[in-house]
Protein backbone atom coordinates (compact mmCIF):
# COMPACT_ATOMS: atom_id res chain seq x y z
CA UNK A 1 0.00 0.00 0.00
CA UNK A 2 2.73 2.49 0.95
CA UNK A 3 4.67 1.30 -2.06
CA UNK A 4 1.69 2.06 -4.30
CA UNK A 5 1.46 5.48 -2.72
CA UNK A 6 5.13 6.10 -3.32
CA UNK A 7 4.86 5.10 -6.95
CA UNK A 8 1.84 7.36 -7.40
CA UNK A 9 3.70 10.20 -5.66
CA UNK A 10 6.77 9.69 -7.81
CA UNK A 11 4.64 9.79 -10.97
CA UNK A 12 2.89 12.98 -9.84
CA UNK A 13 6.23 14.55 -8.96
CA UNK A 14 7.39 13.79 -12.48
CA UNK A 15 4.47 15.31 -14.31
CA UNK A 16 4.29 18.38 -12.07
CA UNK A 17 8.02 18.98 -12.59
CA UNK A 18 7.62 18.55 -16.33
CA UNK A 19 4.76 21.08 -16.39
CA UNK A 20 6.71 23.55 -14.24
CA UNK A 21 9.69 23.48 -16.59
CA UNK A 22 7.74 23.47 -19.86
CA UNK A 23 7.38 26.74 -21.69
CA UNK A 24 3.99 28.45 -21.37
CA UNK A 25 3.72 28.50 -25.17
CA UNK A 26 4.31 24.74 -25.55
CA UNK A 27 1.73 23.85 -22.92
CA UNK A 28 -0.82 26.34 -24.27
CA UNK A 29 -0.51 24.90 -27.78
CA UNK A 30 -0.83 21.27 -26.64
CA UNK A 31 -3.69 22.10 -24.31
CA UNK A 32 -5.57 23.85 -27.10
CA UNK A 33 -4.92 20.96 -29.50
CA UNK A 34 -6.20 18.47 -26.90
CA UNK A 35 -9.48 20.41 -26.97
CA UNK A 36 -10.17 19.92 -23.27
CA UNK A 37 -12.25 22.36 -21.25
CA UNK A 38 -13.21 20.74 -17.97
CA UNK A 39 -15.37 22.73 -15.54
CA UNK A 40 -13.59 23.69 -12.32
CA UNK A 41 -13.70 25.96 -9.29
CA UNK A 42 -10.72 27.91 -8.00
CA UNK A 43 -9.32 26.92 -4.63
CA UNK A 44 -6.56 29.50 -5.07
CA UNK A 45 -6.49 31.82 -8.04
CA UNK A 46 -3.16 32.10 -9.89
CA UNK A 47 -0.68 34.11 -7.88
CA UNK A 48 2.75 35.30 -9.01
CA UNK A 49 5.43 35.13 -6.34
CA UNK A 50 9.09 34.61 -5.66
CA UNK A 51 10.88 31.52 -4.45
CA UNK A 52 14.23 32.04 -2.76
CA UNK A 53 16.65 29.76 -4.52
CA UNK A 54 19.44 28.29 -2.40
CA UNK A 55 22.88 26.98 -3.13
CA UNK A 56 25.51 25.37 -0.93
CA UNK A 57 28.89 26.76 0.17
CA UNK A 58 31.50 25.08 -2.00
CA UNK A 59 28.70 23.24 -3.82
CA UNK A 60 28.27 20.73 -1.01
CA UNK A 61 28.38 22.63 2.31
CA UNK A 62 25.94 24.75 4.30
CA UNK A 63 23.08 26.41 2.38
CA UNK A 64 23.06 30.07 1.35
CA UNK A 65 20.52 32.26 -0.46
CA UNK A 66 21.27 32.70 -4.14
CA UNK A 67 18.39 34.95 -5.17
CA UNK A 68 14.78 34.49 -6.17
CA UNK A 69 13.02 33.01 -9.17
CA UNK A 70 9.54 33.94 -10.30
CA UNK A 71 6.92 31.25 -9.85
CA UNK A 72 3.17 31.25 -10.46
CA UNK A 73 0.93 28.89 -8.53
CA UNK A 74 -2.74 28.06 -8.27
CA UNK A 75 -5.09 25.32 -7.05
CA UNK A 76 -8.42 24.21 -8.45
CA UNK A 77 -11.09 21.56 -8.08
CA UNK A 78 -12.78 19.69 -10.92
CA UNK A 79 -16.56 19.07 -10.84
CA UNK A 80 -15.90 15.55 -9.46
CA UNK A 81 -13.90 17.01 -6.57
CA UNK A 82 -10.39 16.16 -7.86
CA UNK A 83 -7.88 18.79 -6.77
CA UNK A 84 -5.13 19.97 -9.09
CA UNK A 85 -2.12 22.11 -8.18
CA UNK A 86 -0.16 24.23 -10.61
CA UNK A 87 3.37 25.46 -9.86
CA UNK A 88 5.18 26.85 -12.87
CA UNK A 89 8.30 28.95 -13.46
CA UNK A 90 7.64 32.50 -14.60
CA UNK A 91 4.68 34.84 -14.42
CA UNK A 92 2.16 33.32 -16.79
CA UNK A 93 -1.15 32.73 -15.03
CA UNK A 94 -2.60 30.70 -17.91
CA UNK A 95 0.42 28.44 -17.70
CA UNK A 96 -0.29 27.76 -14.01
CA UNK A 97 -3.98 27.20 -14.69
CA UNK A 98 -3.30 24.70 -17.48
CA UNK A 99 -0.69 22.92 -15.34
CA UNK A 100 -3.21 22.58 -12.49
CA UNK A 101 -5.86 21.24 -14.88
CA UNK A 102 -3.43 18.67 -16.26
CA UNK A 103 -2.45 17.73 -12.69
CA UNK A 104 -6.12 17.23 -11.79
CA UNK A 105 -7.01 15.27 -14.94
CA UNK A 106 -3.99 12.99 -14.40
CA UNK A 107 -5.72 11.82 -11.21
CA UNK A 108 -8.90 10.86 -13.11
CA UNK A 109 -9.73 8.29 -15.76
CA UNK A 110 -8.27 10.60 -18.42
CA UNK A 111 -4.64 9.60 -17.84
CA UNK A 112 -4.02 7.93 -21.24
CA UNK A 113 -5.51 10.84 -23.19
CA UNK A 114 -3.57 13.51 -21.23
CA UNK A 115 -0.38 11.52 -21.29
CA UNK A 116 -0.57 11.14 -25.07
CA UNK A 117 -1.80 14.64 -25.94
CA UNK A 118 0.14 16.77 -23.45
CA UNK A 119 2.79 15.10 -21.32
CA UNK A 120 4.50 12.90 -23.89
CA UNK A 121 5.00 15.78 -26.38
CA UNK A 122 6.27 18.05 -23.56
CA UNK A 123 8.71 15.37 -22.48
CA UNK A 124 9.89 14.94 -26.06
CA UNK A 125 10.32 18.70 -26.51
CA UNK A 126 12.41 18.97 -23.34
CA UNK A 127 14.54 15.96 -24.24
CA UNK A 128 15.09 17.39 -27.73
CA UNK A 129 16.14 20.79 -26.35
CA UNK A 130 18.53 19.11 -23.95
CA UNK A 131 20.13 16.72 -26.42
CA UNK A 132 20.58 19.50 -28.96
CA UNK A 133 22.65 21.52 -26.46
CA UNK A 134 24.47 18.41 -25.27
CA UNK A 135 25.54 17.64 -28.85
CA UNK A 136 26.94 21.17 -29.27
CA UNK A 137 28.75 20.93 -25.92
CA UNK A 138 30.20 17.55 -26.96
CA UNK A 139 31.64 19.15 -30.09
CA UNK A 140 33.60 21.62 -27.89
CA UNK A 141 35.12 18.91 -25.72
CA UNK A 142 38.89 19.15 -25.80
CA UNK A 143 40.83 16.16 -27.10
CA UNK A 144 44.41 16.38 -25.90
CA UNK A 145 47.26 15.05 -28.00
CA UNK A 146 50.53 14.25 -26.32
CA UNK A 147 53.34 15.68 -28.41
CA UNK A 148 56.33 13.50 -29.09
CA UNK A 149 59.12 14.70 -26.82
CA UNK A 150 61.94 12.77 -28.41
CA UNK A 151 63.14 11.27 -25.15
CA UNK A 152 63.57 7.77 -26.55
CA UNK B 1 19.24 67.02 4.53
CA UNK B 2 16.80 66.50 1.70
CA UNK B 3 13.82 68.84 1.78
CA UNK B 4 10.66 68.29 -0.24
CA UNK B 5 10.01 71.07 -2.70
CA UNK B 6 6.97 71.82 -4.79
CA UNK B 7 6.91 72.90 -8.37
CA UNK B 8 8.42 71.70 -11.60
CA UNK B 9 5.61 69.22 -12.31
CA UNK B 10 5.31 70.23 -15.93
CA UNK B 11 9.08 70.18 -16.42
CA UNK B 12 9.21 66.68 -14.93
CA UNK B 13 6.36 65.43 -17.11
CA UNK B 14 7.96 66.86 -20.23
CA UNK B 15 11.35 65.43 -19.26
CA UNK B 16 9.78 61.98 -19.01
CA UNK B 17 8.05 62.36 -22.35
CA UNK B 18 11.35 63.29 -23.90
CA UNK B 19 12.99 60.33 -22.17
CA UNK B 20 10.40 58.04 -23.79
CA UNK B 21 11.15 59.54 -27.19
CA UNK B 22 14.91 59.25 -26.71
CA UNK B 23 14.47 55.66 -25.56
CA UNK B 24 12.79 54.85 -28.83
CA UNK B 25 15.56 56.59 -30.78
CA UNK B 26 15.29 57.19 -34.51
CA UNK B 27 11.80 55.99 -35.53
CA UNK B 28 13.21 54.96 -38.93
CA UNK B 29 15.15 52.26 -37.11
CA UNK B 30 13.15 49.20 -36.09
CA UNK B 31 12.07 48.93 -32.45
CA UNK B 32 13.83 46.37 -30.23
CA UNK B 33 11.61 43.56 -29.05
CA UNK B 34 12.02 41.99 -25.64
CA UNK B 35 12.68 38.66 -27.35
CA UNK B 36 15.57 40.23 -29.28
CA UNK B 37 17.10 41.54 -26.07
CA UNK B 38 16.55 38.22 -24.30
CA UNK B 39 18.08 36.18 -27.11
CA UNK B 40 20.79 38.45 -28.49
CA UNK B 41 21.92 40.41 -25.43
CA UNK B 42 21.82 37.38 -23.20
CA UNK B 43 24.82 38.30 -21.07
CA UNK B 44 23.30 41.70 -20.24
CA UNK B 45 20.09 39.88 -19.29
CA UNK B 46 22.14 37.54 -17.11
CA UNK B 47 23.82 40.39 -15.30
CA UNK B 48 20.54 42.17 -14.63
CA UNK B 49 19.06 38.97 -13.21
CA UNK B 50 22.09 38.17 -11.04
CA UNK B 51 22.50 41.65 -9.58
CA UNK B 52 18.74 42.26 -9.52
CA UNK B 53 18.62 38.99 -7.56
CA UNK B 54 15.64 37.72 -9.53
CA UNK B 55 15.80 35.02 -12.19
CA UNK B 56 13.33 35.96 -14.93
CA UNK B 57 14.85 36.59 -18.39
CA UNK B 58 11.73 38.29 -19.82
CA UNK B 59 11.58 40.76 -16.94
CA UNK B 60 15.29 41.47 -17.22
CA UNK B 61 14.88 42.13 -20.97
CA UNK B 62 12.06 44.57 -20.20
CA UNK B 63 14.19 46.29 -17.57
CA UNK B 64 17.08 46.69 -20.04
CA UNK B 65 14.77 48.18 -22.66
CA UNK B 66 13.17 50.54 -20.16
CA UNK B 67 16.58 51.59 -18.82
CA UNK B 68 17.92 52.25 -22.34
CA UNK B 69 20.69 49.76 -21.73
CA UNK B 70 21.83 51.32 -18.45
CA UNK B 71 22.34 48.05 -16.60
CA UNK B 72 22.47 49.49 -13.10
CA UNK B 73 19.18 51.31 -13.76
CA UNK B 74 17.78 48.00 -15.07
CA UNK B 75 19.00 46.18 -11.95
CA UNK B 76 17.27 48.86 -9.88
CA UNK B 77 14.00 48.13 -11.73
CA UNK B 78 14.39 44.39 -11.07
CA UNK B 79 15.06 44.96 -7.37
CA UNK B 80 12.04 47.22 -7.09
CA UNK B 81 9.83 44.64 -8.79
CA UNK B 82 11.26 41.88 -6.60
CA UNK B 83 10.10 43.63 -3.46
CA UNK B 84 6.48 43.50 -4.70
CA UNK B 85 6.50 39.70 -5.02
CA UNK B 86 4.96 37.64 -2.25
CA UNK B 87 7.48 35.05 -1.05
CA UNK B 88 6.12 31.62 -1.89
CA UNK B 89 8.93 29.77 -0.15
CA UNK B 90 12.52 28.67 -0.43
CA UNK B 91 13.95 26.01 -2.70
CA UNK B 92 16.02 23.03 -1.67
CA UNK B 93 19.70 23.83 -2.26
CA UNK B 94 20.44 23.33 -5.96
CA UNK B 95 22.67 20.36 -6.74
CA UNK B 96 25.40 21.71 -9.01
CA UNK B 97 27.01 18.25 -9.26
CA UNK B 98 24.00 17.34 -11.41
CA UNK B 99 24.35 20.40 -13.63
CA UNK B 100 23.85 19.80 -17.34
CA UNK B 101 26.99 21.62 -18.44
CA UNK B 102 27.35 23.78 -21.53
CA UNK B 103 30.85 24.56 -20.35
CA UNK B 104 33.13 22.91 -17.83
CA UNK B 105 36.83 23.58 -17.54
CA UNK B 106 39.53 23.00 -14.97
CA UNK B 107 42.83 24.84 -14.75
CA UNK B 108 44.20 22.29 -12.30
CA UNK B 109 43.66 18.92 -13.99
CA UNK B 110 44.05 18.25 -17.68
CA UNK B 111 42.39 14.87 -17.79
CA UNK B 112 39.36 14.51 -15.64
CA UNK B 113 36.08 12.58 -15.68
CA UNK B 114 33.56 14.48 -17.78
CA UNK B 115 36.36 16.16 -19.72
CA UNK B 116 37.12 19.77 -20.54
CA UNK B 117 34.17 21.27 -22.40
CA UNK B 118 34.73 24.77 -23.78
CA UNK B 119 31.13 25.71 -24.55
CA UNK B 120 30.23 28.96 -26.34
CA UNK B 121 33.22 30.91 -25.01
CA UNK B 122 34.96 34.18 -25.92
CA UNK B 123 38.25 32.51 -24.90
CA UNK B 124 40.69 31.97 -27.78
CA UNK B 125 38.86 34.52 -29.95
CA UNK B 126 41.20 37.21 -31.26
CA UNK B 127 39.23 40.11 -29.81
CA UNK B 128 39.28 41.80 -33.17
CA UNK B 129 36.11 43.55 -34.21
CA UNK B 130 34.18 41.31 -36.53
CA UNK B 131 32.77 43.53 -39.25
CA UNK B 132 30.77 40.65 -40.63
CA UNK B 133 28.39 41.23 -37.72
CA UNK B 134 27.73 44.75 -38.99
CA UNK B 135 25.97 43.27 -42.00
CA UNK B 136 23.19 40.76 -42.04
CA UNK B 137 24.82 37.43 -42.56
CA UNK B 138 23.95 33.81 -42.84
CA UNK B 139 22.56 32.02 -39.85
CA UNK B 140 25.54 30.70 -37.89
CA UNK B 141 25.44 27.05 -37.02
CA UNK B 142 27.25 25.24 -34.23
CA UNK B 143 29.00 21.94 -34.83
CA UNK B 144 27.62 18.93 -33.05
CA UNK B 145 28.97 15.59 -32.10
CA UNK B 146 27.59 12.61 -30.29
CA UNK B 147 27.10 13.30 -26.61
CA UNK B 148 27.95 10.45 -24.26
CA UNK B 149 26.06 10.98 -21.02
CA UNK B 150 28.53 10.62 -18.18
CA UNK B 151 28.84 12.00 -14.66
CA UNK B 152 30.66 15.32 -14.31
CA UNK B 153 31.96 15.26 -10.73
CA UNK B 154 33.25 18.37 -9.02
CA UNK B 155 37.00 18.69 -9.38
CA UNK B 156 37.36 19.43 -5.67
CA UNK B 157 35.90 15.99 -4.93
CA UNK B 158 39.14 14.42 -6.25
CA UNK B 159 41.21 16.44 -3.78
CA UNK B 160 38.61 15.79 -1.13
CA UNK B 161 38.96 12.03 -1.59
CA UNK B 162 42.66 12.34 -0.75
CA UNK B 163 41.98 14.66 2.17
CA UNK B 164 44.05 17.36 0.47
CA UNK B 165 41.44 20.12 0.57
CA UNK B 166 39.46 21.65 3.37
CA UNK B 167 36.09 19.90 3.60
CA UNK B 168 32.68 21.44 3.20
CA UNK B 169 30.24 20.02 5.71
CA UNK B 170 26.69 19.75 4.44
CA UNK B 171 24.08 21.05 6.87
CA UNK B 172 20.39 21.80 6.71
CA UNK B 173 20.79 25.13 8.48
CA UNK B 174 18.42 27.85 7.33
CA UNK B 175 20.68 30.65 6.05
CA UNK B 176 20.10 34.24 7.09
CA UNK B 177 18.35 36.21 4.37
CA UNK B 178 19.56 39.78 3.80
CA UNK B 179 16.29 40.64 2.06
CA UNK B 180 14.45 39.89 5.30
CA UNK B 181 16.89 40.85 8.05
CA UNK B 182 19.17 43.86 8.26
CA UNK B 183 22.90 43.21 7.99
CA UNK B 184 24.78 42.82 11.25
CA UNK B 185 28.56 42.46 11.65
CA UNK B 186 30.41 40.21 12.11
CA UNK B 187 28.45 38.07 9.70
CA UNK B 188 28.80 34.49 8.42
CA UNK B 189 29.89 32.91 5.13
CA UNK B 190 26.34 32.19 3.93
CA UNK B 191 25.38 35.82 4.33
CA UNK B 192 28.57 36.92 2.59
CA UNK B 193 27.87 34.63 -0.35
CA UNK B 194 24.33 36.01 -0.70
CA UNK B 195 25.67 39.57 -0.78
CA UNK B 196 28.53 38.73 -3.16
CA UNK B 197 26.39 36.84 -5.68
CA UNK B 198 24.18 39.92 -6.17
CA UNK B 199 27.02 42.39 -5.75
CA UNK B 200 28.28 44.66 -8.50
CA UNK B 201 30.40 42.75 -10.99
CA UNK B 202 32.86 45.61 -11.42
CA UNK B 203 33.36 46.07 -7.69
CA UNK B 204 33.81 42.34 -7.01
CA UNK B 205 36.16 42.09 -9.99
CA UNK B 206 38.27 44.98 -8.70
CA UNK B 207 38.53 43.47 -5.22
CA UNK B 208 39.40 40.04 -6.60
CA UNK B 209 42.09 41.65 -8.75
CA UNK B 210 43.47 43.42 -5.69
CA UNK B 211 44.01 40.02 -4.00
CA UNK B 212 45.89 38.82 -7.08
CA UNK B 213 48.11 41.89 -7.01
CA UNK B 214 49.13 41.29 -3.44
CA UNK B 215 46.55 42.87 -1.16
CA UNK B 216 45.85 39.73 0.93
CA UNK B 217 47.39 37.48 -1.64
CA UNK B 218 46.13 33.90 -1.65
CA UNK B 219 47.20 32.43 -4.95
CA UNK B 220 44.10 30.97 -6.56
CA UNK B 221 43.71 28.24 -9.16
CA UNK B 222 40.43 27.85 -10.94
CA UNK B 223 39.84 24.29 -9.82
CA UNK B 224 36.71 24.25 -11.85
CA UNK B 225 34.40 26.52 -13.74
CA UNK B 226 31.06 25.21 -14.98
CA UNK B 227 28.10 26.81 -16.70
CA UNK B 228 24.86 24.97 -17.29
CA UNK B 229 21.36 24.32 -16.09
CA UNK B 230 20.08 22.83 -12.88
CA UNK B 231 16.51 22.09 -11.81
CA UNK B 232 15.15 24.05 -8.85
CA UNK B 233 13.20 21.92 -6.38
CA UNK B 234 10.86 23.03 -3.64
CA UNK B 235 8.86 21.20 -0.99
CA UNK B 236 5.18 21.86 -1.65
CA UNK B 237 3.41 21.98 1.72
CA UNK B 238 -0.01 21.07 0.32
CA UNK B 239 1.45 18.01 -1.41
CA UNK B 240 3.91 16.86 1.23
CA UNK B 241 6.72 16.26 -1.28
CA UNK B 242 9.15 18.21 -3.42
CA UNK B 243 8.68 18.98 -7.11
CA UNK B 244 10.82 20.85 -9.60
CA UNK B 245 9.41 24.34 -9.94
CA UNK B 246 11.78 25.47 -12.64
CA UNK B 247 15.18 25.32 -14.23
CA UNK B 248 17.92 27.94 -14.11
CA UNK B 249 21.23 28.55 -15.75
CA UNK B 250 24.05 29.04 -13.25
CA UNK B 251 27.80 29.61 -13.30
CA UNK B 252 29.87 27.99 -10.59
CA UNK B 253 33.54 28.54 -9.80
CA UNK B 254 35.53 26.62 -7.24
CA UNK B 255 38.91 28.08 -6.54
CA UNK B 256 41.69 26.04 -5.00
CA UNK B 257 44.02 28.12 -2.89
CA UNK B 258 47.33 27.76 -1.12
CA UNK B 259 47.27 27.01 2.55
CA UNK B 260 50.27 26.33 4.72
CA UNK B 261 48.38 24.55 7.47
CA UNK B 262 47.99 25.66 11.06
CA UNK B 263 48.37 24.30 14.60
CA UNK B 264 45.18 22.31 14.21
CA UNK B 265 45.06 21.62 10.47
CA UNK B 266 47.60 19.71 8.36
CA UNK B 267 48.81 21.44 5.20
CA UNK B 268 45.99 21.36 2.68
CA UNK B 269 44.29 23.40 0.00
CA UNK B 270 41.42 25.72 0.83
CA UNK B 271 38.44 26.79 -1.23
CA UNK B 272 36.77 29.90 -2.47
CA UNK B 273 33.31 29.63 -3.96
CA UNK B 274 31.39 31.54 -6.59
CA UNK B 275 27.86 30.75 -7.73
CA UNK B 276 26.02 33.26 -9.91
CA UNK B 277 22.78 33.27 -11.90
CA UNK B 278 23.19 32.90 -15.66
CA UNK B 279 26.38 32.70 -17.71
CA UNK B 280 28.66 34.96 -15.68
CA UNK B 281 32.12 33.47 -15.37
CA UNK B 282 34.06 36.68 -14.70
CA UNK B 283 31.74 37.35 -11.79
CA UNK B 284 31.84 33.76 -10.50
CA UNK B 285 35.66 33.63 -10.51
CA UNK B 286 35.88 37.05 -8.84
CA UNK B 287 33.31 35.99 -6.24
CA UNK B 288 35.34 32.88 -5.41
CA UNK B 289 38.49 34.94 -4.86
CA UNK B 290 36.74 37.48 -2.66
CA UNK B 291 34.96 34.71 -0.71
CA UNK B 292 38.34 33.12 -0.06
CA UNK B 293 39.93 36.40 1.04
CA UNK B 294 37.09 37.03 3.49
CA UNK B 295 37.69 33.65 5.16
CA UNK B 296 41.06 34.70 6.66
CA UNK B 297 39.86 34.54 10.25
CA UNK B 298 38.19 31.13 9.98
CA UNK B 299 41.35 29.75 8.34
CA UNK B 300 43.68 31.26 10.92
CA UNK B 301 45.39 33.68 8.54
CA UNK B 302 46.70 37.12 9.40
CA UNK B 303 44.60 40.20 8.90
CA UNK B 304 46.82 42.18 6.55
CA UNK B 305 44.45 45.12 6.55
CA UNK B 306 43.66 44.54 2.89
CA UNK B 307 40.32 45.84 1.59
CA UNK B 308 39.26 42.36 0.38
CA UNK B 309 39.68 40.99 3.93
CA UNK B 310 37.40 43.59 5.51
CA UNK B 311 33.92 42.11 5.34
CA UNK B 312 32.18 45.27 6.46
CA UNK B 313 33.96 47.26 3.79
CA UNK B 314 33.29 44.67 1.08
CA UNK B 315 29.69 43.84 1.93
CA UNK B 316 28.49 47.36 2.60
CA UNK B 317 29.94 48.75 -0.63
CA UNK B 318 29.45 45.99 -3.22
CA UNK B 319 25.73 46.56 -3.75
CA UNK B 320 25.39 48.87 -6.73
CA UNK B 321 21.78 49.78 -5.93
CA UNK B 322 22.60 50.94 -2.42
CA UNK B 323 25.67 52.70 -3.76
CA UNK B 324 23.98 54.46 -6.63
CA UNK B 325 21.00 55.40 -4.45
CA UNK B 326 23.21 57.21 -2.00
CA UNK B 327 25.55 58.60 -4.61
CA UNK B 328 22.84 59.95 -6.88
CA UNK B 329 20.70 61.43 -4.13
CA UNK B 330 23.17 64.28 -3.83
CA UNK B 331 22.00 65.64 -7.17
CA UNK B 332 18.48 66.17 -5.80
CA UNK B 333 17.61 69.57 -4.33
CA UNK B 334 19.60 70.35 -1.19
CA UNK B 335 18.65 74.04 -1.29
CA UNK B 336 18.08 74.48 2.43
CA UNK B 337 21.24 72.58 3.38
CA UNK B 338 23.25 74.59 0.97
CA UNK B 339 21.68 77.90 2.10
CA UNK B 340 22.79 77.11 5.63
CA UNK B 341 26.34 76.35 4.45
CA UNK B 342 26.35 79.52 2.38
CA UNK B 343 25.27 81.59 5.38
CA UNK B 344 27.98 79.98 7.47
CA UNK B 345 30.74 80.65 4.97
CA UNK B 346 29.62 84.29 4.59
CA UNK B 347 29.61 84.70 8.35
CA UNK B 348 33.06 83.14 8.78
CA UNK B 349 34.41 85.32 6.01
CA UNK B 350 33.06 88.56 7.41
CA UNK B 351 34.45 87.62 10.82
CA UNK B 352 37.85 86.89 9.29
CA UNK B 353 37.81 90.18 7.38
CA UNK B 354 36.82 92.06 10.52
CA UNK B 355 39.72 90.41 12.39
CA UNK B 356 42.22 91.46 9.73
CA UNK B 357 40.84 95.01 9.79
CA UNK B 358 41.22 95.23 13.60
CA UNK B 359 44.77 93.82 13.42
CA UNK B 360 45.77 96.32 10.75
CA UNK B 361 44.26 99.15 12.74
CA UNK B 362 46.24 98.06 15.81
CA UNK B 363 49.49 98.01 13.85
Amino acid sequence: MTEMKEIAQEARRDWMSLLARSTAADLARLWAEAGLAPAFDWLRRPEVGGVMMRGRQGGTGAPFNLGEITVTRCALKLADGTVGHGYVQGRDKRHAEQAALVDALMQTGQVPAIEAAVLAPLRRAQAARQSKRAAKAAATKVEFFTLQRGED
Amino acid sequence: MYVAVKGGERAIENAHDWLAEERRGDPDVGELSLAQIREQLKLAVTRVMAEGSLYDPDLAALAIKQARGDLIEAIFLMRAYRTTLPRIGASLPVDTEEMICDRRISATFKDLPGGQVLGPTFDYTHRLLDFKLAAEGELPEAATSEARPEPVPHVTSFLDAEGLIQQERATDDVPRDITREPMAYPTDRSTRLQVLTRGDEGFILGLAYSTQRGYARNHAFVGELRIGTVPVEMEIPELGFAIEIGEVELTECESVNQFAGSKTEPPQFTRGYGLVMGAAERKAIAMALVDRALRWEELGEDNLGAPAQDEEFVLSHCDNIQATGFLEHIKLPHYVDFQAELELVRKLRSEAEANIATQEAAE
